[in-house]
């Protein structure tokens, strides 16, 4: 696998995020900025060569908009439990390392789902294995098995939504599957 | 119309003032956290993640007073880039803390990496990342 | 107002910025300093967001994100150099 050559479209979301942000720095959207960006872009995807990253091949905006607004309100909750503990638990809080096997396999999906727990306050991936796919998550206010329990369901929980978003074929109907077992 | 656009002008002012205290107000609890939790790891949380909110809040209140579109996709690009980076600063910091035993096990009601790392530790690690692990713990 | 909110956050983040520095001198590990100055760089971005959003300019938005960019590279440094001057005098 060393210096495959990849396609111009396994590679066009990493260029395209490479010009909006050429853009939004420079603050100019004008299309003389923007050529001229993807041009920089193009320079530094050849010079500075980075594995490239297995994307699922599908990306569904409509079922992204209501995880990320989920997202959202979930962090906004959790900050505020967070601000509640340190206040009012403080040095007696306890917590738990829990293991949470996940379903899929891909890189890509176990990335996206540690980072969006740890971005969650009250969780945090402490340790990664890659060949289970298992997350090893430090939750904050864990005192029983019910709780570990919970984190585990909402650790899952968001990885089924990342494989709704951009999973495989293959991973979603897995997950569909076993939903409607 | 000018009472209008005036009272509009309020309510944006309003809002943003509101988000800029409450983004403030997520610094403190950072500061709180850290002060008032035992150990690393639950400093951690208190530590990294409520900035999240903060700085949204704050870009957010930003974007309201400039009042121009151009500035969003900046304000964007900003908070992307802290969501990106905070995670993986979070668990380098928090992994490090984990090896060298940063944390006080009466604290913690399970530990279900324990036994995985002592499995590690005894079959004297085949990968390079269970060594480490292996020789973090012992 | 924005006289007000202006007091309220600087007094708030003057509080925030406080503890931070606490914890940096008390904290029983590098790894609780290293958090703790992490924290502080990011009231630093706070209070650079809301000078700029009551004064209604954008001078400083590069500098914060030089300095959420440059936070997280410190911090990363920090903790993998720190688990390896650690794990050493156990070994041996």
């Amino acid at each position: 696998m060393s210096r495959r050559r990849i396609s111009l479209r396994q590679e066009l979301p990493l260029l395209v995020w490479l010009v909006i942000v050429w853009a939004a720095l420079w603050q100019n959207f004008s299309p003389g900025n923007l050529l001229f960006g993807a041009l920089i872009a193009v320079l530094v995807a050849r010079l500075f060569y980075l594995p490239p990253v297995e994307l699922g091949g599908r990306f569904n905006v409509l079922r992204a908009i209501p995880f990320g607004l989920h997202f959202l309100t979930r962090v906004v909750a959790a900050s505020f439990q967070v601000l509640f503990l340190a206040v009012a638990k403080g040095p007696k809080v306890i917590s738990a390392v829990v293991a949470v096997p996940l379903r899929s396999h891909s890189d890509l999906l176990v990335t996206a789902t540690g980072h969006v727990t740890a971005l969650i306050p009250g969780s945090l991936v402490v340790e990664v294995d890659r060949s289970t796919s298992t997350l090893y998550i430090h939750g904050i206010n864990v005192r029983n098995a019910e709780d570990a329990a919970q984190v585990r369901r909402d650790v899952r929980n968001t990885e089924a939504g990342l494989i709704r978003i951009m999973g495989t074929k293959a991973e979603l109907s897995a997950l569909n599957q076993e939903l409607g077992s | 119309m000018n009472p209008e656009t005036f009272s509009g002008d309020a309510v944006i002012d309003a809002v943003s003032a509101v988000f800029m205290v409450v983004g403030a107000l997520m610094s403190l609890a950072a500061a709180v956290g850290l002060l008032r939790f035992p150990d690393l790891m639950t400093r951690m949380h208190a530590a990294t993640k409520p900035q999240v909110l903060g700085l949204f809040l704050l870009l957010f209140a930003l974007g309201l007073q400039m009042r121009t579109w151009w500035v969003w996709p900046v304000l964007v690009v900003a908070w992307i880039f802290q969501l990106l980076t905070v995670p993986v600063s979070a668990h380098m910091v928090g992994r490090a803390g984990y090896r060298t035993k940063h944390l006080h096990p009466e604290l913690l009601s399970t530990d279900e990496l324990e036994a995985v790392v002592q499995q590690a530790a005894g079959k004297s690690g085949f990968t390079e990342d269970d060594g480490d692990a292996a020789a973090g713990r012992r | 107002m924005m006289q007000i909110v202006l007091t309220v956050t600087a007094v708030v983040l003057s509080l925030a910025a406080g503890g931070a520095i606490i914890r940096i001198a008390r904290g029983p590990s590098l790894l609780d300093r290293v958090l703790a100055a992490d924290v502080l760089l990011a009231i630093v971005g706070a209070a650079l967001c809301i000078d700029m959003a009551v004064n209604r300019h954008l001078n400083n938005l590069m500098l914060l994100v030089a300095v959420s960019l440059i936070g997280f590279v410190g911090s990363v440094t920090v903790a993998r150099f720190v688990a390896d001057r650690r794990e050493l005098p156990r070994e041996s």
